[in-house]
């Protein structure tokens, strides 16, 4: 009866070869002490941390050697003692290849512990305990190397009801996961109980693929009660991604656009919990971690490797790789890397190294056109269709391929591993992603610019309005001035108010400020000027308050007399027209003066403006 | 890392489904199937050939993908089984040259190139194309295999037989014509070429599909939509009418074992090229498929529908595909 209802029931996942057993035939062993350690500074997601030693520096075993940047970052420590040879690049296990800051340590072989400071969980405050978290150097050991003090410190902000252990290690070949939890299970289990009690967790689910039956016994002896449970899911790559796991142990879908923990579940690889409970229980920090060796090396087998240690040394441990060895894999099959070198130390996210050879991973035939068998849209875990994202990554139809939820595609590499035509469909897909990325970042660039284009546009359109109301505003004034060019001062008073008009509409005080200032300043010039001309004409002002009706008669009294004595003759008239005339270019001057400081002011307040 | 079969391997497998038919079409019809499955295959081939050197693709490895000889089996089998030498070369090369290679080849065409090969075959042939020959158990005279060469590469008869004396309408044929004639259904199944449900012999052919359809199932190469749809939706219809009429509409068992339906079921709706891929698409589109078949068989003016209907319905996909689109994990439907 399940045979029929499998078979309607569509199969997602795949399950290669499991290539487990080889590697799972001796216990750990403890890898001897290498010549020398190369610690990238860069091991994990994040900035680079701070260097604290330099070079001929002696240190001891679990000194801080680099201490983190900024929160998403992580520290490294000395993982041995021993003298600091270099601080410089070299080549990290990254795809690239390329080389990045590394410290360079050579063991002095006493292997001395630093003096470790613990802090004890259960007494301490949680905020004390987080903080002492940054510094331990404790990243996701799952391969994600996440920092671990950021994930545990999201309690404050969102309550976590469910802590799920990650222990489906998926992906073929690799058994460090299942020897760690066969070997050291009573120290998962504390660990959980540390983290649980960090996040403040109601409940912890562990979720192992039903191909760990002896790790799983060994999971469920060390719980002995604790209210902790052991979930078993289907081996079906890939159940252990982060949300197919939430789903697969507790039923919860993980909306695309929310993160687990918004979700009241946090997840931590049981690896991870471990380094949570030596660093608890006795102040060890991230030095070191269990990393599979497998594939074509003579004695497959999982160590406890000191991070740094030079990948031969690894495969020497290992009976060395055979002769007919290509190159080496970091990570699983389905979803590692292909080393770039065999010079490349082991970082805090080697889970597994495997010696790859022709017989094991066969090169892909030649690629053939897709035959639309949808094969890739049945095993794609997220139940996109990769036959259409592939059809429009090809296209470069990239907002297609976005409708199509390209950015929900996990790179599992399901897709790949079941298409008949040799398809490498998740290259397509990172490609894909990359292009999209990159247009949104170019269309992001291109509108800021565009704003900025058409803010100056209208900015010199507003100046040249401006100008152009100040020219006619001129003129008015001008005119008025010539029909009543001894009652300058009330003309002062009106012009003082149009120069401030412009200042009143930047909101900006300090531009309004300097231009109030020059528009006084141009106020003041301009009466100077009116006093100027009034001065050269002789006249008194016209419409200042006379003293009395007294004086006035007195003084029409004494300008009738001149008048009878001839004294303001004709003669007269010319050289006052020319005084007149003298004071006009004066005051004419010292307008356009005011002009300038105006002008100037404006600038200022616009400058201001733009800045913010 | 892959354990996923080639593209030659899926079409290996069709093509081994497809041989419980083609024996129960040779014993019922007698060999000439073969040499016409020959002749369509090496014209197929050929043409393929020729075409991609045309168009500078490598020739290997798409000849060896076999798809073109799944074409040209499945154009075989669907022409009469004594068609003229030049029928059955001129439908092969009208599917691969023009429905597939000028299209882009394998992966590009957006119609099924047998149907299409055969939809040019009866639209210019009417008359050949309408031509079968009675099963062997009803001939009045027996063709030998090597009769059989000579009529398909000669259309020479030995003297003593005539062209009348081998060849009857199909069921579906008659069933039209005598419909037309206003006989009643009861009377016109008295004729002797009618079987049990459907053509006699034509019954044991459908159960050789079927079986091999159950193969291709069983080795996931197809799944079950496709073939579930088209025979659910056929059979549904035509109890509808059967209903309402049954001395005037045949019966849904009757649809079931003529013509091309278990072709058309297992072997033609099911070319993952030119139909749809999403779950529920498959569903529409192969109930699509059954319903237009049944239409163009009761009302139509051609004898069967799989050709017309899978045309038309191809030309619905890309609608079909994008109104589809199954619930991604993590979105609201």
């Amino acid at each position: 009866m399940n045979a029929i209802l499998n078979f309607f029931k569509p199969k997602r996942g795949v399950h290669p070869t499991e290539h487990k057993a080889e590697s799972t035939q001796l216990p750990i062993a403890k890898l001897a002490m290498p010549q020398k350690l190369v610690l990238p500074l860069r091991q994990h997601i994040g900035n680079m941390p701070k260097v604290l030693v330099s070079v001929g520096e002696h240190v001891l075993k679990g000194q801080l050697l680099a201490t983190p940047e900024c929160t998403v970052s992580a520290a490294i420590h000395a993982p041995t003692s021993g003298t600091i040879l270099s601080i410089s690049d070299a080549i990290i296990p990254h795809p690239s290849g390329l080389p990045d800051k590394c410290i360079t340590l050579i063991p002095d072989g006493k292997d001395q512990w630093t003096n470790l400071s613990l802090v004890d969980w259960r007494s301490a405050p949680k905020e004390a305990l987080i903080a002492s978290l940054c510094t331990s150097g404790i990243v996701g050991l799952g391969g994600a190397t996440f920092p671990t003090h950021i994930k545990l410190r999201s309690s404050g902000k969102s309550s976590i009801q469910t802590l799920v252990i990650n222990a489906a290690e998926c992906e073929p070949y690799i058994t460090c996961d299942d020897m760690l939890m066969r070997e050291h299970a009573d120290e998962i289990i504390q660990g959980i109980e540390i983290a649980q009690y960090l996040l403040g967790a109601e409940k912890s689910v562990i979720g192992i693929e039903d191909n760990k039956p002896i790790a799983k016994q060994a999971m469920q002896t060390a719980i002995a009660g604790k209210p902790i449970s052991v979930v078993t899911v289907p081996t079906q790559y890939p159940s252990g991604d982060a949300r197919q796991l939430i789903h697969l142990v507790s039923g919860i879908e993980i909306p695309h656009d929310k993160r687990a923990t918004e979700m009241g579940v946090q997840v931590f690889n049981v690896a991870t919990v471990r380094a949570l409970y030596r660093y608890f229980t006795f102040g060890e920090p991230a030095i070191n971690r269990v990393v599979t060796v497998t594939g074509n090396v003579a004695q497959p087998q999982n160590f406890e490797v000191l991070f740094g240690t030079p990948l031969p040394a690894l495969i020497q441990a290992a009976g060395g790789a055979k002769p007919d060895t290509t190159h080496f894999i970091m990570g699983g099959p389905m979803m590692g890397f292909d080393l770039p070198s065999t010079e490349v130390p082991i970082t805090k996210a080697t889970n597994c190294i495997i010696a790859a050879s022709p017989h094991l991973f066969a090169p892909p035939p030649p690629a053939m056109p897709c035959i639309r068998c949808a094969r890739c849209a049945e095993a794609c875990p997220i139940q996109l269709q990769p036959q259409e994202l592939y059809w429009f990554a090809k296209s470069d139809a990239f907002e297609k391929a976005r409708d199509y939820k390209l950015f929900d595609c996990i790179e599992c590499g399901v897709c790949t591993y079941v298409c008949p035509s040799n398809i490498p469909l998740v290259q397509y897909f990172r490609y894909a992603k990359s292009e999209v990325i990159a247009a949104d970042k170019a269309k992001e660039a291109a509108d800021l610019a565009r704003e900025r284009n058409e803010f100056r546009l209208a900015r010199i359109e507003r100046e040249k309005q401006e100008r152009a109301q100040k020219h006619a505003e001129r003129a008015l004034g001008t005119k008025a001035e010539a029909a009543k060019a001894a009652s300058a001062s009330g003309y002062v008073a009106k012009e003082a108010n149009t120069a401030e008009a412009p200042s009143s509409s930047t909101s900006d005080e300090e531009a309004a400020k300097a231009a109030k200032q020059a528009a006084i300043a141009a106020a003041i010039e301009r009466a100077k000027a009116a006093k100027a001309a009034a001065a050269a004409t002789g006249l008194a002002p016209k419409n200042t308050t006379p003293a009395n009706p007294a004086v006035e008669q007195e003084i029409a009294e004494i300008d009738a007399r001149r008048k009878n004595v001839g004294l303001e003759n004709s003669k007269e008239a010319p050289i006052t027209a020319d005084a007149e005339k003298q004071a006009k270019i004066a005051a004419a001057i010292a307008r356009a003066k005011a002009a300038k400081a105006e002008a100037e002011a404006a600038k200022q307040a616009q400058n201001v403006e733009l800045k913010e | 890392m892959s354990d996923a079969p080639s593209v030659s391997v899926i079409m290996l497998k069709v093509l081994l489904a497809l041989v419980p038919g083609i024996f129960a079409y040779a014993w019922i019809y007698g060999g000439g199937i073969l040499v016409t499955i020959a002749l369509a295959t090496i014209t197929a081939l050929a043409a393929e050939a020729a075409l991609l050197k045309i168009r500078q693709r490598p020739i290997k490895p798409h000849l060896l993908d076999l798809s073109s000889v799944v074409t040209a089996w499945l154009l075989a089998l669907a022409l009469p089984p004594l068609a003229p030498w030049w029928l059955i070369v001129v439908g092969t090369l009208f599917a691969i040259v023009i429905a597939k290679q000028l299209y882009g080849g394998l992966g590009y065409n957006p119609f099924n190139p047998a149907m299409v090969g055969y939809a040019v075959l009866l639209i210019s042939f009417p008359l050949i194309m309408t031509k079968w020959p009675a099963p062997l158990v009803l001939a009045q005279t027996k063709l030998s295999f090597l009769d059989q060469l000579s009529f398909i590469f000669n259309q020479a008869l030995p003297n003593n037989i005539q062209v009348d004396a081998i060849t009857s309408a199909t069921p579906l044929d008659y069933l039209k014509t005598h419909l037309k004639l206003n006989q009643s259904l009861s009377e016109i199944s008295q004729a002797p070429i009618f079987g049990v449900y459907g053509a006699k012999g034509g019954e044991m052919v459908t159960g050789a599909y079927l079986l091999g359809g159950l193969y291709l199932m069983q080795q996931r190469i197809i799944s079950w939509h496709l073939p579930t749809a088209f025979l659910g939706a056929l059979s549904a219809i035509a109890l509808v009418f059967y209903v309402a009429d049954p001395e005037y509409f045949a019966s849904p068992l009757f649809h079931l074992t003529s013509g091309a339906s278990l072709l058309c079921a297992f072997f033609i709706i099911t070319d993952p090229v030119s139909g749809p891929t999403t779950p529920r698409g498959k569903l529409y589109f192969a109930a699509g498929v059954g319903v237009l078949t049944y239409l163009i068989r009761v009302y139509g003016g051609y004898p069967d529908g799989v050709a017309f209907a899978v045309l038309i319905m191809n030309m619905c996909v890309p609608l079909i595909d994008a109104h589809t689109q199954p619930r991604v994990f993590g979105h609201e439907k």
